[in-house]
């Protein structure tokens, strides 16, 4: 097999893995700090994609660009989410939190089949099929810049959480949530903070993900069990071990794709799943609790 | 309150309800032969939404056309959706029957309609098969099972020999060939007739590499690389919609331009969704497919009547063939006069309507419940939308080869 096509399908695994990860790092987020797992991710990352389309359609605006109100869209929709509804089923037991979220995900997937209607939509800007060369390799101009966005987007969250005082307020809040009390953070506050930053994250993604691939109402669910697969992998709460995690699923299926058959590589990403499962439970770089 | 009871009236009683009991199957009998209940069972949800809606328009134009035709199309339309799920179409086709429907029609998957086929026999309840070409369906040696669709050997064994056609017309023939398929019950189904059925026809080409993927793939990239490392001229794809377009799209990134892309008889390349997301990339693309006559003239009423309802969408097979499934199930009602399932199953099998839409003879059915008079064209995108190019008879344009290159396209 020649040498140049291994390492184009390499780089594109890998600049899809990137994607996979930011797409990913909103769940992870959200489960670090509050401990509750977004069943409606994936619906969450749709209606940004349909948000963007819409942009597009009726002002022309490119993704790149609406990804920013988009982002800002989505974070008031996780903070009142988390705010509204989340919050009363703080201590409730898991399994009432997760028919909440998949009462919410059924919601919003029957919301945009009536909206929009099941047809596929897609944004198609003028770059949308252009190539980078390489030397010998062709890569996908739409997947560097949404690679390069994810890892800048991820580097913002990272110096966000780091440096600023709300950030390290919300970490307190993840670390000790007793602590956090009697300190005197709102951290019902902070909670929903938090919840609308992991959705801004999901809304910069899906409007960046509106130029990679096809949106239906249906691929919601498909993206929720994606992001989970790469969060376990990664290690839920880590973000980045979200990130490695997105970079490991799309690299190993790209390869998987490459020296087997394509139509087993989702196989080889919960293959992994499985191991991480068996011999690392708390992720690859998860704490173990 | 207490009831008093003779020996005499309990048993005028007892008689009664029994005479009631054994005429109520007739009663109901004779309550349905006025009306024919169609259960119309597709993919109106999930990822062959689109798909479903298109055989779902065919199926709601039917009745209308019909009557201004003069035909008595005494129907009731009851819908289910089967959400693009085996299961689920299994369990909508129960409930379709328990509800009364006399009649299936569906259901644009080979999956799908094999679940419903399997329901349809052990209730006694005839079902027509709009679309799905896995050939154990009409296998099986099911009495209530009609299919109005080429099963894969036909579709592939008319694609190759348009195949040919389309070499000879063009002048330019590949050596080698990529075939590329859908990894699902139909994408399998082709695969083995492709492999079973190609050393008979003496292609001129061989198929260097097969490559299946995931239905539901949301990136192909990987797909077209190994395909393009190939070096082959021409690629022989089976897709469904979605993926079709990850394809062509993938194929324009990564500069992959063989002479001929081609395929051997796949929903994809023609439909209105294509078209839209692709703009100028869908064109020149062949597809060897059952194809409505362009010639006939049920076909330019049943297009009128489609164009005035559905305002900017696209008349394609999907459509014609649902049209026709209720054309055959009307048929059967008004030869057989009843709504019984042994008695409309008997009249579908004596079906032979000469005047239709598709392409191909009369709409027959063999012994195994099979028509197999369809025919398949070749079908070029031109101008953004599908054209027959071949058979030359029933021909609207001109073939033009080899695949003009993705950046010289205005």
């Amino acid at each position: 097999m020649p040498a140049d096509l291994i390492l184009t399908v390499a780089v594109q695994g890998i600049l899809t893995g990137l994607v996979y990860g930011l797409m990913a790092l909103g769940l992870s987020v959200i489960f670090g700090v509050v401990r509750v797992v977004n069943f409606a991710h994936g619906e969450m990352m749709t209606i940004a994609s349909y948000a963007a389309i819409v942009a597009f359609g009726a002002w022309n605006i490119d993704p790149l660009v609406s990804m920013i109100p988009i982002a800002v869209l989505l974070f008031a929709l996780g903070y009142a989410m988390q705010a509204v509804l989340i919050n009363p089923f703080i201590n409730r037991p898991e399994h009432s939190q997760f028919i909440l979220l998949a009462a919410v995900a059924i919601i919003m997937v029957n919301g945009l089949l009536m909206i929009f209607g099941p047809d596929a939509r897609n944004v198609l800007v003028d770059y949308a099929l252009d190539s980078i060369e390489v030397g010998p390799l062709l890569i996908d101009k739409v997947r560097v810049i949404t690679a390069a966005l994810a890892l800048v987007i991820a580097a913002l969250l990272f110096a966000f959480f780091k440096l600023s005082r709300t950030g390290k307020a919300i970490r307190a809040c993840a670390d000790n949530h007793l602590g956090a009390l009697v300190v005197g953070l709102n951290v019902k506050r902070l909670y929903a903070l938090t919840f609308g930053i992991g959705s801004a994250c999901v809304g910069a993604a899906g409007a960046m993900m509106t130029l990679l691939i096809d949106t239906t109402p249906n691929v919601g669910p498909a993206f929720t069990l994606q992001a989970f697969v790469i969060v376990i992998i990664g290690g839920l709460g880590s973000m980045p071990g979200a990130l490695l995690g997105g970079v490991l699923i799309g690299l190993t299926e790209a390869m998987a794709g490459l020296f087997f058959a394509p139509s087993a590589k989702t196989m080889f990403g919960v293959a992994i799943l499985i191991l991480v499962l068996l011999f690392r439970p708390q992720g690859l770089l998860g704490r173990r609790v | 309150m207490s009831i008093k009871l003779t020996r005499r009236q309990f048993t005028a009683t007892a008689a009664g309800a029994a005479l009631a009991a054994g005429s109520a199957p007739f009663n109901i009998g004779r309550a349905q032969s006025g009306t024919l209940k169609i259960g119309s069972i597709h993919p109106r949800s999930g990822f062959q939404a689109q798909l479903g809606i298109a055989c779902q328009r065919g199926i709601d134009l039917a009745p209308r056309v019909l009557k201004q035709l003069g035909i008595n199309a005494n129907v009731e339309i009851m819908n289910a959706d089967t959400e693009s799920n085996v299961d689920v179409a299994r369990a909508r086709a129960e409930k379709l029957i328990n509800d009364g429907a006399n009649v299936l029609i569906g259901a644009f998957d080979s999956g799908q309609s094999a679940a419903i086929a399997q329901v349809a026999e052990q209730k006694g309840v005839p079902y027509i098969i709009n679309v799905a070409a896995a050939p154990q369906i009409t296998e099986q040696g099911y009495k209530f099972v009609f299919r109005n669709f080429p099963t894969a050997p036909m579709l592939v064994g008319d694609g190759l020999n348009l195949m040919k056609g389309v070499f000879e017309k063009s002048g330019i023939t590949p050596k080698t060939a990529v075939f590329m398929h859908v990894n699902d019950t139909f994408g399998q189904a082709m695969g083995g007739a492709i492999k079973a059925m190609a050393p008979r026809f003496n292609l001129p080409f061989q198929i260097v590499e097969t490559i299946a993927y995931d239905p539901q793939a949301k990136d192909l990239s990987v797909e077209i690389a190994k395909a393009k490392a190939t070096g082959a001229e021409m690629l022989m794809p089976v897709t469904r919609l979605n993926d079709a377009i990850l394809m062509i799209r993938e194929m324009v990134k990564q500069r992959w331009e063989p002479k001929i892309v081609m395929s051997p008889g796949a929903p994809g390349f023609y439909e209105g969704q294509f078209y839209k997301t692709l703009g100028r990339f869908s064109n020149y693309l062949l597809t060897n497919v059952p194809w409505y006559n362009p010639r006939s003239s049920l076909t330019q009423k049943l297009l009128d009547e489609f164009t005035k309802t559905y305002k900017g969408e696209l008349f394609e097979l999907n459509v014609g063939f649902s049209f026709e499934a209720v054309m055959v199930a009307v048929n059967a009602h008004n030869a057989a006069k009843s709504t019984a399932g042994a008695a409309l199953a008997d009249a579908i099998r004596k079906t032979n309507i000469t005047d239709h839409v598709m392409a191909g003879g009369p709409l027959q059915f063999n012994e195994k419940g099979q028509n197999v008079n369809i025919k398949s064209v070749t079908l070029q995108n031109l101008d953004q939308r599908p054209k027959v190019v071949l058979p030359l008879d029933i021909a609207e344009d001109n073939l033009t080869l080899p695949l003009p290159s993705w950046t010289k396209r205005s």
